[in-house]
């Protein structure tokens, strides 16, 4: 029986759900005391002072540590993605200061750190911090930030532009000119955020001439290098460990001034220094996601077709740009706007906003579930202005199946066949009986909606050169090693981390295959930059596709020295060897055998082995893939909408995602629960809501809400695989997929159950009151 | 989140805690099951100097049934509640409502008293107490006294209780055969708290409304029984017509909460949906 393909279980299951897992919070060292931070109340305003005194003297306090206390000794936290061609504003302005010097640009900016021997200690110290700011006018949303004379976040610049990016191929005049309708609509998504169960924390320990840093992150080497170039650390005296880590959903992908300066801090006391963000921290400190506003017109002909399209987006950045937010608000949102469609002509330019607001980034998706946000919410206009069934409409503008499909944004999709996917939704939702449901609830009353969407993502990251070409100051290639011990088990390591996608159960499951190793021999290593080569971590659904294609690459390496022992021990040439089942074999007699436990003995002891082999058995991989994947679907959803409350009900969910090769159903099917429930969250719950002056509505979960498991309906689930040629194990990545499908099928089924009301578009977050609203705004249409 | 530093006290006995009360004043604050206080000194909102804990005074946790009248102690839990036999019997809808509340580790730890003297004005009991004429017991150094939950609720999180009183009971006289008990809450997705609750108790005669109870929480800042209602449905039949016409009245003239998920425009629109809705679980009537 081969391991991949099978549902096995994550092996990290039972160690946490029994309390075993070691997150930061768990970790003490000796000496170590306790950092608080003191965060600006207001918006935008000068720091006129700082009054430290009080809290310097209060008892158990170590140190407390203002801008001016560092502004010449430590860098700034700056972005790695620099858009070309895109007059991004220099790094000069959009890089965050550790602590806020003279001014500060978000509620919850870091202006003070205060360390004490105890939590609590340190707690009551940091109230006695006393700041004194002159406030300045500020701005939250992407509207009034663009104005003329909107209040600027920055000096040095003349409007709150970070960047803009244009895309643009075709003749896009001529088929606006030529088109039967042009269909236009301004689609805002609402800011929401990641929200991992565990909150940031970090530990940072710089007293034995090494620095030390335990920390939630998603990318423990892109941490280092951060630390040796913000605080000019050599890279070679720094670890990072990233241990486990309860969520991150690209919360923990990006670099923080708490890490950052806690480094500093710990270099300057020669103690080891700990911060746990609290729930209600994390709302203001840790980074938020969607708040696009777009307007955007479609050319389409009668027929269905869409021949173009043409717009603007506008992302809300916040105070400063993350670590990636660059990209997300331009390169990974506007390449793939035309989805799966064939679309002729493209002219879509990309907007940065800077905001009095915490600053946004990766949310799960980052990018691209606004951009299919848009592209489907359209596609569902165009229907309805049509008359034409909106699965129809999409099926008439399917780009064709192929493995060089050029998209009019450049992109080649390898492994496009959406008739596979619509054949397997055709098989399980029974999607005309659906709408015949619908139609005769409408006579009954009921307001029935159903949303029907097709998604692509682009993901996988990545290939390293064009991530390059468009801007990343990184490289997205992943490492691996994959080494035998003298006992015949094995340790992977890799340069990617789990945190709960179950990596590392997906990756013994490739080295079992390829090895013909059993799972309960193989260990799989993550997390710590003196353990692990150089690698690029966890996100944009990279993990399997190019994390685990690094290790099958390192396991076929071992394999193929191996055989060189193999045969030297059989007394055969390599080429008279063969394997299979663990067993390297005689070709012409297969009862001449040595397992690869007995080769990896061999190998560690070193006593008989083949001239110019070296001992060991073990290798390093780099895989690089040449393309992204790019995993598809369709997904539908089905709701009821109460019209005397607005409230909605789903009453099903239907996921059909071709992720390619699956190497673990039960992952690959959870990875669509979770993002699916992401997608359903984003759309009828979360919302971060600031006011217009820059005050956090919803600053802790009194306020914001999560999806709660009796919120969410039964999920189906199915899966087509069309292998990607991008990688030797034909994978896609899948953890994106959801939560970008679901928040625009959620959102279309709602809006189609308004129907009857004349309500045509709808911006979200689709609460109740929100709905309720367009109801009676609507003509008051149908009402009952 | 660390609270500010308090000084903790347990009391063994009501006497015992009425004393520490009387003695360390507005210092103090009663910690029972625990679960508003201690988020929110978490959040440090709440800064009590001293903290009475009357968790363990076990004498308070019952449930019992004297003549027509239902005693539920002050350290009932929600949970006890929510599964009682006795509650179920004499007054399902409060059971329904004890249900409702938050989860299940809050319920087991969670007290009615501890909710009632809390009182928040989005909380699951206030209406419900309203509706079934409950009467609070309170105990202080001058002895024990009777509140009509009419006269319960004052303000947002204040009570008639006084500086030293301890809610030691509810009384709820038990549903009669003719009595019909419904409660609806459209909860905050985010706490489960209302953002519009109701509750009604109806008498009913012959198809007829002989007395009605109806009252309203969570849009308001203080849950109020609206009796203009209640005389409009008396001797009326129990018919959509009628629920339809008294929802008009839903909400008339009140000050009504808004924030920027529910604004008070929609909480005035979505009290009277929960009005019709509960009206016709009560007298079990299709739309």
């Amino acid at each position: 029986m081969t391991a991949i393909g099978q549902p096995i279980r994550r092996f990290e299951d039972d160690r946490l759900i029994r309390g075993h897992g070691q997150y930061v919070e768990d970790i003490k060292l000796a000496k170590m005391v306790y950092g608080v931070f003191v965060r600006s109340q207001v918006a935008h305003g000068l720091i006129k002072s700082i009054n430290t005194e009080e809290a310097k003297n209060a008892k158990g306090v170590v140190a407390v540590i203002t801008g001016n206390d560092i502004k010449e000794k430590v860098g700034k936290n700056f972005t790695a993605w620099i858009v070309p061609n895109s007059n991004q504003v220099s790094a000069e302005i959009s890089s965050r200061p550790l602590l806020a010097i003279d001014k500060v640009r978000y509620v919850g900016e870091p202006v003070a750190l205060v360390i004490a021997e105890s939590r609590e200690e340190a707690y009551d110290a940091a109230e006695l911090v006393d700041v004194e700011y002159e406030e300045l006018p500020a701005v939250a949303n992407i509207e009034k930030a663009i104005q003329e004379d909107a209040p600027l976040v920055h000096e040095g610049v003349s409007r709150n532009i970070a960047l803009s990016w244009q895309i643009k191929n075709g003749d896009v005049e001529k088929v606006f000119s030529e088109a039967d309708k042009l269909i236009k609509q301004r689609i805002y998504i609402n800011r929401a955020a990641p929200i991992p169960i565990e909150p940031r924390a970090c530990i940072a320990d710089y007293t034995n001439g090494r620095l030390t840093l335990w920390i939630t992150s998603q990318n423990p080497h892109i941490h280092r290098f951060y630390l040796a170039n913000v605080l000019g650390i050599p890279e070679q005296k720094i670890r990072v460990i990233a241990p486990d880590v309860g969520g991150g959903f690209g919360a923990k992908i990006d670099v923080y001034n708490e890490e950052l300066i806690l480094c500093y801090a710990s270099s300057l006391l020669k103690r080891p220094i700990k911060w746990v963000e609290t729930r209600s921290e994390h709302f203001v400190a840790s980074l938020h996601g969607r708040d696009f506003l777009v307007d955007v017109e479609f050319a389409v002909m009668n027929d269905g077709r869409v021949l173009g399209i043409r717009g603007q987006s506008y992302a809300n950045m916040g105070a400063y740009l993350g670590t990636v937010s660059p990209g997300v608000a331009s390169v990974l949102h506007g390449l793939i706007l035309p989805g799966p469609y064939r679309i002729e002509a493209f002219d879509y330019t990309t907007n940065a906003v800077f905001t009095n607001t915490m600053i946004l980034d990766a949310d799960r998706g980052a990018g691209r579930p606004e951009a299919i946000f848009v592209l489907e919410r359209m596609m569902d206009l165009i229907a309805d202005e049509l008359g034409i069934d909106p699965l129809e409409l999409r099926r008439r503008n399917y780009l064709p199946a192929g493995e060089n499909i050029q998209t009019v944004t450049g992109l080649s999709y390898d492994s496009l066949d959406f008739s596979k996917v619509l054949s397997k939704f055709g098989e399980v939702s029974d999607y005309q009986a659906l709408r015949d449901y619908q139609r005769k609830a409408r006579e009954e009353g009921k307001y029935i909606g159903i949303g029907v969407v097709s998604s692509i993502d682009i993901c996988g990251f990545a290939p390293s050169p064009v991530v390059g070409a468009v801007g990343l100051q990184a490289g997205q290639w992943e490492s691996a090693v994959v080494r035998f011990h003298p006992t015949g088990k094995v340790t992977v390591l890799s340069g990617t981390h789990s945190h709960g996608q179950g990596g590392d159960t997906t990756y013994a499951q490739i080295v079992s295959d390829t090895l013909g190793v059993p799972l309960d021999s193989i260990e799989v290593l993550h997390g710590d930059t003196d353990m692990i080569p150089m690698g690029w971590g966890t996100y944009g659904s990279r993990g399997t596709s190019t994390g685990g294609s690094a290790v099958f690459k390192a396991a076929e390496k071992v394999k193929e020295k191996g055989k060189l022992i193999a045969a030297h021990l059989l007394k055969l040439s390599p080429e008279e060897i063969d394997f299979s089942n663990g067993n390297y074999f005689a070709k012409t007699d297969p009862s001449k055998k040595l397992s690869i436990q007995e080769v990896a003995l061999h190998a560690n002891v070193g006593w008989n082995l083949p001239a110019g082999v070296e001992p060991g058995l073990e290798a390093q991989a780099f895989f690089d893939p040449p393309n992204f994947t790019y995993p598809f679907g369709i997904h539908l959803c089905m709701v009821e909408v109460m019209p005397d409350t607005g409230e909605v009900k789903i009453l099903k969910y239907i996921a059909v995602d071709d992720g390619g090769k699956i190497i673990n159903p039960l992952l690959a099917e959870a990875q669509i629960h979770g993002g699916v429930v992401h997608g359903i969250g984003h759309a009828m719950y979360e919302n971060i809501a600031y006011t217009d002056d820059g005050q956090l509505l919803t600053g802790s979960f009194n306020e914001y809400a999560l999806p709660k498991a009796h919120f969410i309906p039964r999920i189906e689930s199915y899966f087509t695989e069309t292998p990607s040629p991008a990688n030797p194990l034909g994978a896609k990545g899948i953890g994106e997929e959801g939560a970008i499908a679901a928040q625009i099928a959620v959102a279309n089924a709602i809006i189609d159950a308004l129907e009857p009301f004349g309500v045509k578009h709808l911006d979200g977050p689709y609460t109740p009151a929100r709905i309720w609203k367009a109801i009676h705004q609507s003509n008051g249409k149908n009402e009952n | 989140m660390i609270p500010a530093s308090f000084e903790y006290f347990r009391a063994n006995s009501v006497d015992e805690a009425i004393e520490m009360m009387a003695k360390y004043g507005d210092e103090a604050k009663i910690l029972a099951g625990g679960q508003s206080l201690i988020p929110m000194m978490k959040l440090r909102f709440a800064r009590p100097a001293k903290l009475i804990d009357i968790g363990r005074i076990d004498s308070l946790r019952y449930i019992t049934l004297d003549g027509d009248t239902v005693k539920i102690g002050g350290l009932t839990t929600h949970r006890d509640l929510e599964t009682s036999n006795l509650i179920a019997e004499k007054i399902p809808v409060l059971a329904e409502c004890a249900h409702e509340i938050a989860d299940l580790q809050i319920r087991n730890v969670g007290t009615i008293g501890g909710s009632l003297a809390h009182a928040d004005p989005s909380a699951d009991y206030p209406p419900v107490m309203l509706a079934l004429d409950a009467t609070v017991v309170a105990r202080g150094q001058n002895g024990t006294r009777e509140i009509s939950i009419n006269d319960f609720f004052i303000s947002p999180f204040t009570t008639a209780l006084g500086q030293d009183e301890l809610l030691i009971e509810v009384k709820i006289p038990a549903m009669k055969s003719n009595e019909k008990g419904a409660y609806i809450k459209i909860a905050h997705p985010a706490t489960g708290f209302g953002v519009v609750n109701c509750a009604v108790k109806i008498a009913l005669s012959n198809g007829k409304i002989t007395n009605a109870r109806v009252a309203f929480g969570s849009f308001v800042t203080v849950p109020y029984r609206d009796e203009s209602i209640e005389k409009f449905l008396q001797e009326k039949e129990a018919t959509v017509d009628t629920i339809k016409q008294a929802s008009e009245m839903v909400a008339e003239g009140k000050d009504i909460i808004g924030d920027y998920y529910a604004d008070a425009d929609y909480r005035r629109n979505l009290a009277k949906a929960v009005f019709l809705r509960v009206m016709k679980k009560a007298l079990n009537l299709d739309s």
